[in-house]
C-alpha cells in the first residue's frame, strides 16, 4: 500500500473525514445548542436576539456537513452507502429537521402575528433539539455496530431499530453537550437579562451533560468491549480521555471567571477530544457488523482508489485554507454582541 | 421492483423540487452583481435599492435551495447505495470539490451579502455578492460534471465484479471534461440566467402595469431584457451543441427525443407531435429529414433509431421524453421571440407602450422554470434504463438495505414538507413583491435615506 509521510492513504482520509466531522460538530453544535434553549427563553426580544446570534452563521456551519458528507462519499463510498441506507429513517428525519430549522430562522420574522412567531419558535426549538439528539443516535449506532450482512444488506429488526438503549444514551449525551456549548456561544453574543439567564442555564446544561456522559461511558466500558481494545493495547492512549476530563472541567471554571472566549474554546476542544476518542475506538474499523465480524467494514475495504485519494488530498489542501479564511472573515465581521437592525431576522 | 420504482419517484420528486431554486439563485445572483456594480460605478442609489430588493428575494430562493440540496446529497447514500458504491470513486470527488470550493464560497459570503449592508464598505459588499454568485456557478459545475459523467463516462476503469464492481478514476481531467460536460454545463448555466432574468422582468413589468415604482422598474426591466435577449439566443446554441453531443454519445436517447424508431433511416424533426409506441408512429407537424439536416446538413443522412437497440437497452417512456424535449424547445423559441420583440420595441422607443406585452412578461417567469424542469426530465429519462450509461442499470443501483415501507414513509414525509415549503415560498415571495423595493410614502426623498447617506459619505 502506498503511503504519504508514513501513513497510508485510507488513514489520511480517515483523519480528514474525522477533522471535518469534528469541525462540523463544533460549529453546528453551538447553533443546534443555542436553538435547543430557544423555548426556555420567554421574552420576544430575547428570542429574537438568540435567533440573530446564529442568523449570519448557521448556513456557513452547515457547509461543514455538506463537505463532510462529500468527503465521506469520496473517500469511503462503501461506508457512505451502507451507513446511510442502513440508518435510513434517522437520516431522513435528520434531513426533515434540518429543513424545519432553516425555514424557522428564515420565516419567523417575516410576519408580526403572535401565532406565526410562536409556531416558528416551537419548530425552531424542537428541530434544534432533535438534530442534536439524532446526531448522537447515529453515533451510538455506529459505535455499537450495525446489522450488516452479506453484500451490505441490512438485517435490522424494524423501523425503530435505531432507537436502542445505547443510542438513546449517546443521543442525550450529545444533546446536553451541544446545549452547554450553545449556552456559552449565547453568552458571548448577549447582554443584560438574557445574559444572566444564560449564565444560569449553562450551569444546568453542564450538570446534565456530566451525568449523561458518566452513564454512557460506564455503559460503554461494561457492555461494548470492542470499543476499549485500542486503549487496553496501548495504555499511552489513556492520555486522551484524561485530557478530555480536564477540558470538560475547565469549561465551568472559566465560565465562572467570566472568561467566556476561553470557555468556548474548551467546550470546542471537548467536542474534538470526544470525537478523537471515538476515532481511536473505531480505527481502523468504520462499521462493525453485529451479524458477523467478517461483514464489518474497515477503512481499507471502504476506501476509494489511491489515485482518487491523492487527487482529493490536493483538493482538500487547497480548499481548507480558503474555507478557514472566509469562515474567520465572517466571524470577524459579526463578532461581538448581537445588535438588531433592519437586516436582522 | 417496487422498491426501485419508489426510490426513483422519490429521487425525481426531491431533485425536481430542489431544481426550482438553484436556477433562480444563480440567475438572480447575476442580476444582483450587475445592479450593485452599476451602483458602485454610477453612485445612482436607484441601483442600490434594486440590488437590496433583489437580495431579499434571493435570500428566499437561496435558503430553500440550500436545505433541499442537503437532502439531495444524502439521498445518494440512502436510496442509491449500490450506485454510490459503484461511482463513489469518481463522483465523490466531484461532490467533495463542490462542497469545498463552491458551497463554502457561497455560504461564506452569504452572511455579508444578507446582513452586511451596514457593516462593510460598499466594495467589500460587492465582492461578497460576486463571491456568492461565483460560488453558485461553481456548484453547478461540479454537480453537472458528475451528472455528465453518468451520461458519458470517461477517464475510468472498472474493478471488481458483482456487488463489489466499481468505477475507479484513471484520469481526473478526462473525468471532468467528459464528452458532454462542457455543452451541458453551459446549457444549464444559461437556463439559470434565463430563470433569473425573466423573474426580474416579470416583477418589474407588474410594477409598471400597476403604476408603482415605475422609474426604477423601467431601469431594471431594460437591464434584465439585455440579459434575457443575449442568453435566450445563446441557449439555442448550447442546446444545439447538446443535441449534437447526444447524437454522438447517446444515440438511443436522441432517437427517443425525436421519436425515431427505424433502425437506420433519415430522421424527421417535429415541431410538436404524439408518439404511439405500440405502432412506432409519430403524428404531428414535422420537417421531413429535419433531424438529419441538423446533425449533418443533409436531409438524407440516416440516423440510428430505437429499433437498432435491444429492447432492454433503450428508454421505454418514449412519448414522455419526446414531449418534455419538445416543450423545452418550444419554450426556448418563445423566449427568443419575446425578448427579441421587446428589444426591437425598445429600439423604436416604444418598449413600455403595450400593456398586453407587459402582461405576457408578467407570466413569462414560469417559462424558463418549466423548460429547466422538462429539460432535466428529458435528459434523465432518456438515459434509462441506465443510471450510468452503458455501465450500471437503474434496476441494479438502488439500496438493497432499504424496504419499500421506509421509502413510502420518507416519500410522504417529503411530500408534506415540500408542499408546506412551496406554499410558504409563494406566500412570502408575493409578500415581498407587494411590499416593493422601498416605502412608497418615501417616493420623494427616497434616494437619500439616512443609512445611504452614511454609506456615501464614507467613500
Ligand atoms: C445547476 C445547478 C444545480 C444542480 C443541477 C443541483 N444543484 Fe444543488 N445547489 C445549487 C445548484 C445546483 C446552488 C445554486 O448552488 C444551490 C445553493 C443555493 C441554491 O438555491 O441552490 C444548491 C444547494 C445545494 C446544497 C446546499 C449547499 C449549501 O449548504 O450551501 C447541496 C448539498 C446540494 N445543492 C446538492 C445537490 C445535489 C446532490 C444535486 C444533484 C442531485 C444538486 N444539488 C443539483
Ligand atoms: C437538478 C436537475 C435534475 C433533475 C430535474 C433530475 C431529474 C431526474 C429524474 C426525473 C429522474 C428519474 C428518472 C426516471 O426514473 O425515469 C432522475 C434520476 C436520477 N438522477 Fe437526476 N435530475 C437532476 C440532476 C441530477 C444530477 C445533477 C445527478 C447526479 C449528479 C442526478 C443523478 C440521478 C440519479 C442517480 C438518478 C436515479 C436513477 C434513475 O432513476 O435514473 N440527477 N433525475
Ligand atoms: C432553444 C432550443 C433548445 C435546444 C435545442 C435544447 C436542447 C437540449 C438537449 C439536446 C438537451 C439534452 C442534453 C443531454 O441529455 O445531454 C437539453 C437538456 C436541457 N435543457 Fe435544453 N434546449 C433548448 C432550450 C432550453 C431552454 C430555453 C432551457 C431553460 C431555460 C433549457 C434547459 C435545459 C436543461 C436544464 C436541460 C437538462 C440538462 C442537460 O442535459 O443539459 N433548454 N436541451
Amino acid at each position: 500500500m502506498e503511503t504519504f509521510l508514513g501513513l497510508d492513504y485510507p488513514t489520511w482520509w480517515y483523519l480528514v473525514v474525522g477533522g471535518l466531522f469534528s469541525g462540523y460538530a463544533i460549529l453546528d453544535g453551538f447553533d443546534f445548542g443555542a436553538g435547543a434553549w430557544h423555548l426556555f427563553l420567554k421574552k420576544e426580544n430575547s428570542r429574537r436576539i438568540a435567533l440573530n446570534a446564529v442568523g449570519p452563521v448557521w448556513d456557513g456551519n452547515e457547509v461543514w456537513l455538506v463537505i463532510g458528507g462529500g468527503a465521506l462519499f469520496a473517500g469511503f463510498p462503501v461506508v457512505y452507502a451502507t451507513l446511510f441506507s442502513s440508518l435510513y429513517i434517522p437520516f431522513m428525519l435528520f434531513l426533515v429537521f434540518i429543513i424545519f430549522r432553516a425555514i424557522s430562522i428564515e420565516f419567523r420574522g417575516k410576519e408580526e402575528m403572535a401565532w406565526w412567531k410562536k409556531t416558528w419558535d416551537i419548530s425552531y426549538g424542537i428541530s434544534s433539539i432533535m438534530l442534536a439528539f439524532l446526531l448522537g443516535v447515529v453515533l451510538g449506532n455506529v459505535l455499537q455496530g450495525i446489522a450488516i450482512g452479506e453484500n451490505y444488506s441490512y438485517h435490522g429488526a424494524g423501523f425503530f431499530e435505531f432507537l436502542n438503549p445505547y443510542a438513546l444514551m449517546t443521543g442525550f449525551t450529545t444533546l446536553f453537550l451541544f446545549m452547554a456549548h450553545g449556552a456559552i456561544y449565547l453568552l458571548l453574543k448577549t447582554e443584560g437579562r438574557l445574559f444572566a439567564k444564560m449564565t444560569f442555564l449553562l450551569k444546568r446544561g453542564m450538570i446534565f451533560f456530566m451525568v449523561a456522559f458518566g452513564i454512557t461511558s460506564l455503559y460503554t466500558l461494561l457492555y461494548i468491549p470492542h470499543l476499549s481494545d485500542a486503549f487496553k493495547n496501548n495504555p499511552l492512549l489513556f492520555a486522551v480521555p484524561l485530557m478530555t476530563f480536564l477540558s470538560i472541567a475547565n469549561v465551568p471554571r472559566l465560565a465562572n471567571k467570566k472568561k467566556y472566549n476561553w470557555a468556548f474554546f474548551f467546550s470546542s476542544l471537548t467536542i474534538s477530544l470526544l470525537l478523537i476518542i471515538v476515532a481511536i475506538e473505531l480505527y481502523p474499523m468504520l462499521l462493525f457488523s453485529t451479524v458477523d465480524p467478517k461483514y464489518s467494514i474497515d477503512i481499507y475495504k471502504a476506501a476509494s482508489s489511491t489515485k482518487s485519494m491523492q487527487t482529493m488530498l490536493i483538493i482538500v489542501a487547497i480548499g481548507t485554507p480558503l474555507v478557514l479564511a472566509y469562515t474567520i472573515f465572517v466571524y470577524k465581521t459579526f463578532r461581538g454582541k448581537v445588535k438588531l437592525d433592519e437586516t436582522s431576522y | 421492483m417496487e422498491t426501485e420504482i419508489l426510490a426513483r419517484i422519490q429521487f425525481a420528486f426531491t431533485i425536481a423540487f430542489h431544481y426550482i431554486y438553484p436556477p433562480l439563485s444563480i440567475g438572480l445572483g447575476l442580476l444582483m452583481v450587475v445592479f450593485e456594480s452599476l451602483y458602485i460605478k454610477t453612485k445612482n442609489t436607484e441601483y442600490h435599492t434594486l440590488a437590496k430588493f433583489w437580495t431579499k428575494i434571493f435570500a428566499l430562493t437561496f435558503g430553500i435551495g440550500v436545505v433541499t440540496g442537503i437532502v439531495m446529497e444524502f439521498e445518494f447514500g440512502t436510496n442509491w447505495a449500490t450506485y454510490s458504491r459503484f461511482v463513489g470513486d469518481v463522483f465523490g470527488s466531484a461532490l467533495a470539490a463542490e462542497g469545498i470550493f463552491a458551497f463554502a464560497l457561497e455560504s461564506g459570503f452569504l452572511g455579508i451579502l444578507l446582513f452586511g449592508w451596514n457593516r462593510v464598505k460598499p466594495w467589500v459588499h460587492l465582492v461578497s455578492t460576486i463571491g456568492v454568485f461565483l460560488g453558485s456557478m461553481f456548484s453547478a459545475v461540479w454537480i453537472v460534471v458528475a451528472n455528465s459523467w453518468q451520461q458519458t463516462p470517461a477517464g475510468y476503469h472498472i474493478v471488481g465484479e458483482g456487488f463489489n464492481a466499481r468505477a475507479e478514476i484513471t484520469d481526473f481531467w478526462a473525468m471532468v471534461f467528459n464528452p458532454s460536460s462542457v455543452e451541458r454545463l453551459t446549457h444549464v448555466w444559461l437556463g439559470a440566467f434565463l430563470s433569473g432574468a425573466f423573474l426580474v422582468l416579470s416583477v418589474h413589468a407588474y410594477y409598471i402595469l400597476k403604476g408603482r415604482y415605475v422609474d426604477i422598474s423601467k431601469k431594471a426591466f431594460k437591464i434584465a431584457l439585455v440579459v434575457a435577449t443575449v442568453f435566450s439566443l445563446g441557449q439555442l446554441l448550447t442546446g444545439h451543441k447538446s443535441a449534437e453531443g447526444v447524437a454522438k454519445n447517446q444515440p438511443a436517447k436522441l432517437a427517443a427525443l425525436e421519436g425515431h424508431f427505424e433502425a437506420s433511416a433519415p430522421a424527421d424533426m417535429y415541431l410538436f407531435g404524439w408518439v404511439d409506441k405500440e405502432n412506432q408512429k409519430v403524428t404531428g407537424v414535422k420537417i421531413p429529414g429535419g433531424l438529419s439536416f441538423l446533425l449533418d446538413y443533409d436531409f438524407d443522412t440516416p440516423v440510428t433509431g430505437l429499433n437498432a437497440f435491444p429492447e432492454d437497452e433503450r428508454p421505454s417512456q418514449v412519448n414522455a421524453i419526446f414531449q418534455f424535449y419538445h416543450i423545452m424547445i418550444a419554450i426556448g423559441m418563445v423566449l427568443i421571440g419575446l425578448s427579441m420583440l421587446a428589444t426591437f420595441l425598445w429600439y423604436k422607443g416604444k418598449l413600455f407602450n403595450y400593456r398586453w406585452l407587459l402582461w405576457i412578461f408578467v407570466f413569462s417567469a414560469l417559462l424558463p422554470q418549466i423548460a429547466n424542469q422538462v429539460g432535466w426530465f428529458a435528459a434523465e429519462m432518456g438515459r434509462q434504463p441506465w443510471v450510468v450509461y452503458g455501465l450500471l442499470r437503474t434496476s441494479d443501483a438502488f439500496s438493497q438495505a432499504v424496504s419499500a415501507n421506509q421509502i413510502v414513509f420518507s416519500l410522504i414525509l417529503f411530500l408534506l414538507v415540500y408542499a408546506l415549503l412551496f406554499v410558504l415560498f409563494i406566500y412570502l415571495l408575493n409578500k415581498k413583491i407587494q411590499h416593493g423595493p422601498y416605502h412608497e410614502s418615501q417616493e420623494n426623498d427616497r434616494p437619500m435615506t439616512e443609512e445611504l447617506t452614511k454609506v456615501i459619505t464614507q467613500n
